[in-house]
């Protein structure tokens, strides 16, 4: 599964200094096998970590375990053309977004672009000051439209606000359609920024929550027999359970496989291999989501 | 050495001690002086030349904000509504119809060999259409078999035919996207509005980044362009300057025949500010004489017309929502800081009254850090500043470079549409810049509308839309300000006015050559004044025999 079907793509999003390099420097440490593309918009000063770096040529930079980074400048377009030609082909492009750029957009282009897909918009803010930011009289609009438009907002930088339940009371209202995860210096495990990966040996297929680490969980459902792959992500997408991904696998009534995938409200299903096992992987924060209240109304669909 | 003296009919020098002459004689590309023969014949040998002796000369024409891509985009099919001169000198009947569009691309298609490669055309104007917009099966009719791509006008419209949507994997139903509307059929109709929409087509329409980069037969038609209208010294204001690019534009704009200056700017992208600082530190010591290096250009929003532009309250007159950012508050401060404490000038892009009043805050403080004389930063477009902004302006030493010919192109929009009346005939106030001292300059941003400094100052001075209607009559200004604005004003913006903008002593022997006396013709013919080439640093470009 994982040189086969569309390149998935994460947008990473948010202003200047909510911590965008920091989490993608994070994210290559855990890669774990996982072929990283990074993306990002300005070279200069490269952001990634001298410590990571392997080898660099004009275009694209090698790092250790496979990962690559390269800058997408004025053509973002034939620069993840040049990623998703490579050998052996990356497992996920994170490509983040300038510091005023608006994450929905940004992703708008990507879902226009055959051969990828969509993983979804993560936007992080810092807590200390996202809300000033948002009154700003220059930067305000842009600051709300960035998180309005985010799946997952990374609330970073949660140890020097002084109140950061108050600013994720304010998150609620700023950015509705997003699930909100903490952060002190943008440290978040890898599944919840890139969602699972199925590349991985597979998961028991129906059981947990477990893996309880830093107060997020993770379960393995069964999808049922018969259900519809619409039906059933428009239940783990549903705001009322608190899913902050979910991804896996599930045969569709007429016995074709399907792939289907929640990052926060946003659900993608697409055509999967008939030999792909049907599974599927949730995560969330272990406070927020009621997993037998969960695995009830899956099995009901 | 010996000197040529050439007579001309008359000598109009933008030297206020001098204004007008019937002499110039040049030594070593440099002018030695303007007068009467027998006042100059006093510089020792010379020989007289007479074959401007009908002619009326001005110093060669400045523009103050161009891009060298003009000249490339001419290896593409011209589909504007406009009339519109190209580098060959040959003028592209403005197209009425969307039929007659169709006709000139199967033209061209009809040219090509290969059934392969794309068809790219440029500068089409929908809104010139009765409301009809251009569909992907329009352009079917130019060829099923090669992919169509046409950029609009304003660059923020891509429109493509069946097999360009086929290729990019677009031609097919549940595409959800606010740029592509789709057809009654569920599929995109071919019309992809703004740059996200546009890019997954760029690549197999031509429109690719290859474009947008300098090349070398762009930046010699661009050169004939030039010759064409007048122009000796042009502005490229937003290259990325790649090192392949810096090396062909010396080598081009080395050869001794090559018949502009050109002055190009680095623009802020894909560096860190303190990069970019260096990268102009660095560029600024490889300057030649026709090629100016060091210069930086910050884009600080987007356009009025793609709705981007940052809009203070209240915002656009048809409630569009607010525009982009294209560089983030900090970094613009950054850069400007640093840009004064080493020496380097900043042009900064601000179309919308909010961008510009973030450049000027971003002025003030960083000039605060490091008081700096005389460093013309300037704003670009500069389009909606009002009086309280250009007296701010006057107060930072800043400049301007405003965009008249918008008034021409899309001043019936920006009254009906995009600003409404009241911000329309204000737009690209000259008049009140002048009256408020600001150092004024006024500009084609070519290839948005055509390189052509008499067209640029006739719509300075007369603000008349596509309909005919007056666009803010306090804000016209006279003949003899707009030919200084397209003179010695933009060359002050580039740090040049001791080299070039008068036919004086000591300065370079730049010269429009005019068979009209732009002085004399009235305001309401300048742009019909005819120009016969130019002589750029004494060496002389017949338009003819280009």
């Amino acid at each position: 599964m994982t040189t086969a079907g569309p390149l998935p793509v994460t947008v990473v999003g948010g202003y200047l200094g909510a911590g965008k390099t920091t989490l993608v420097n994070n994210l290559l440490r855990q890669a774990n096998g996982r072929r990283l593309a990074v993306m990002v918009n300005e070279f200069g000063a490269l952001p990634i970590d001298a410590s990571l770096v392997e080898a660099a040529d004009e275009r694209i930079v090698s790092l250790t375990g496979g990962c690559v980074c390269c800058s997408y400048g004025e053509d973002l377009v034939s620069s993840l053309a040049m990623l998703s030609a490579l050998e052996p082909r990356p497992d996920h492009v994170l490509l983040e977004a300038s510091g005023v750029a608006f994450p929905g957009a940004v992703a708008g282009t990507v879902g226009l672009l055959a051969g990828f897909a969509l993983d979804g918009a993560v936007v992080l803010a810092d807590a200390e000051t996202v809300r000033g930011r948002a009154g700003d009289r220059y930067l305000g609009s842009t600051v709300r439209r960035q998180l309005a438009e985010a799946d997952l907002v990374l609330l970073n930088k949660c140890d020097l606000a002084g109140d950061a339940g108050a600013v994720e009371a304010w998150l609620g209202e700023a950015a509705p359609d997003a699930r909100v995860v903490r952060a002190v210096r943008a440290q978040t495990p890898i599944d919840i920024v890139l969602g699972a990966w199925t590349g991985r040996a597979a998961l028991p297929a129906d059981g947990g929550p477990f893996d309880h680490t830093d107060g997020y969980a993770t379960a393995t459902l069964a999808p049922p027999a018969g259900a519809e792959p619409e039906a059933l992500a428009r239940i783990l997408a549903d705001p009322a359970h608190g899913l902050l991904r979910a991804k896996g696998f599930m045969r569709r009534p007429d016995g074709a496989m399907a792939a289907v995938q929640t990052v926060g409200n946003r659900r993608a299903i697409s055509d999967a291999p008939a030999n792909a096992p049907a599974g599927l992987v949730c995560i969330a924060l272990e406070a927020r989501t009621d997993f037998a209240a969960l695995r009830k109304a899956v099995s009901d669909c | 050495m010996t000197a040529t003296i050439y007579s001309a009919a008359r000598i109009v020098t933008m030297n206020p001690a001098r204004p007008h002459a019937t002499h110039v004689a040049v030594r070593e590309g440099r002018i030695l002086g303007a007068g009467a023969l027998d006042e100059l014949a006093g510089w020792g040998d010379y020989r007289l030349d007479e074959r401007f002796a009908g002619k009326v000369l001005m110093p060669g024409l400045v523009e103050g904000h161009s891009h060298v891509m003009e000249g490339s985009l001419w290896a593409y099919v011209y589909c504007g509504f406009f009339d519109r001169m190209d580098p060959e000198g040959k003028v592209w009947p403005g197209l009425d119809s969307i039929d007659a569009v169709v006709e000139r691309l199967r033209e061209a298609a009809g040219r090509l060999e290969d059934p392969a490669p794309p068809l790219a055309g440029w500068s089409l104007d929908a809104i010139y259409y009765g409301g009809r917009r251009v569909d992907r099966r329009d352009l079917d009719r130019v060829s099923a078999e090669r992919p169509v791509g046409v950029l609009n006008a304003s660059g923020h419209i891509l429109n493509v035919n069946t097999k360009a949507l086929e290729l990019a994997g677009l031609l097919r139903t549940g595409v959800n996207h606010p740029g592509i509307p789709l057809g009654a059929d569920g599929l995109p109709t071919g019309e992809m509005k703004g740059p996200d929409a546009m890019a997954p087509l760029g690549v197999h329409t031509g429109f690719d980044r290859d474009l947008l980069a300098c090349d070398e037969p762009g930046l010699r038609r661009f050169a004939r362009l030039c010759v064409r209208t007048g122009v000796t010294t042009a502005a490229d204001l937003a290259n990325l300057l790649p090192e392949d690019a810096v090396a062909m534009m010396l080598r081009v704009t080395g050869e001794p025949d090559y018949p502009a200056r050109i002055v190009s700017l680095r623009r802020f992208y894909g560096l860190t500010p303190e990069a970019l600082i260096d990268r102009a530190l660095e560029l600024r010591g490889r300057s030649r004489d026709r090629l100016r290096l060091g210069v930086i250009k910050v884009v600080a929003d987007g356009s009025i017309q793609g709705f981007s532009a940052r809009l203070r309250w209240p915002g656009y007159y048809n409630g569009a929502p607010e525009g982009l950012w294209y560089v983030p508050p900090e970094h613009l401060l950054e850069i400007y800081e640093r840009a004064l404490a080493a020496g380097l000038q900043v042009h900064t892009h601000t179309n919308g009254d909010e961008a510009t009043d973030l450049a000027l805050d971003c002025m003030e403080a960083a000039l605060r850090k490091h008081p700096a004389p005389d460093h013309r930063f300037t704003l670009q477009h500069c389009q909606l500043a009002d009086a309280a902004q250009f007296r701010r302006i006057r107060a930072l030493g800043m400049c301007v470079n405003l965009f008249p010919n918008h008034h021409y192109y899309w001043g019936d929009q920006h009254y009906a549409v995009t600003v409404g009346p009241e911000r329309a005939e204000r737009m690209n106030a000259c008049a009140t810049a002048l009256r408020e001292g600001v150092p004024l300059a006024i500009h084609s941003d070519a290839p948005v509308t055509p390189l052509g400094p008499l067209f640029t100052a006739w719509c300075a001075v007369n603000r008349r839309t596509a309909s005919g209607r007056t666009l803010g009559e306090q804000e016209r200004i006279g003949v003899a300000d707009a030919l200084r604005t397209i003179t010695l004003g933009a060359a002050w913006t580039l740090g040049l006015d001791g080299e070039v903008g008068s036919i004086e002593t000591g300065k370079r022997a730049d010269f429009a050559v005019l068979e009209d006396d732009p002085e004399t013709v009235g305001g309401e013919r300048l742009k019909d004044v005819r120009v016969w080439g130019t002589v750029q640093g004494g060496r002389i470009f017949p338009a003819a025999d280009l």
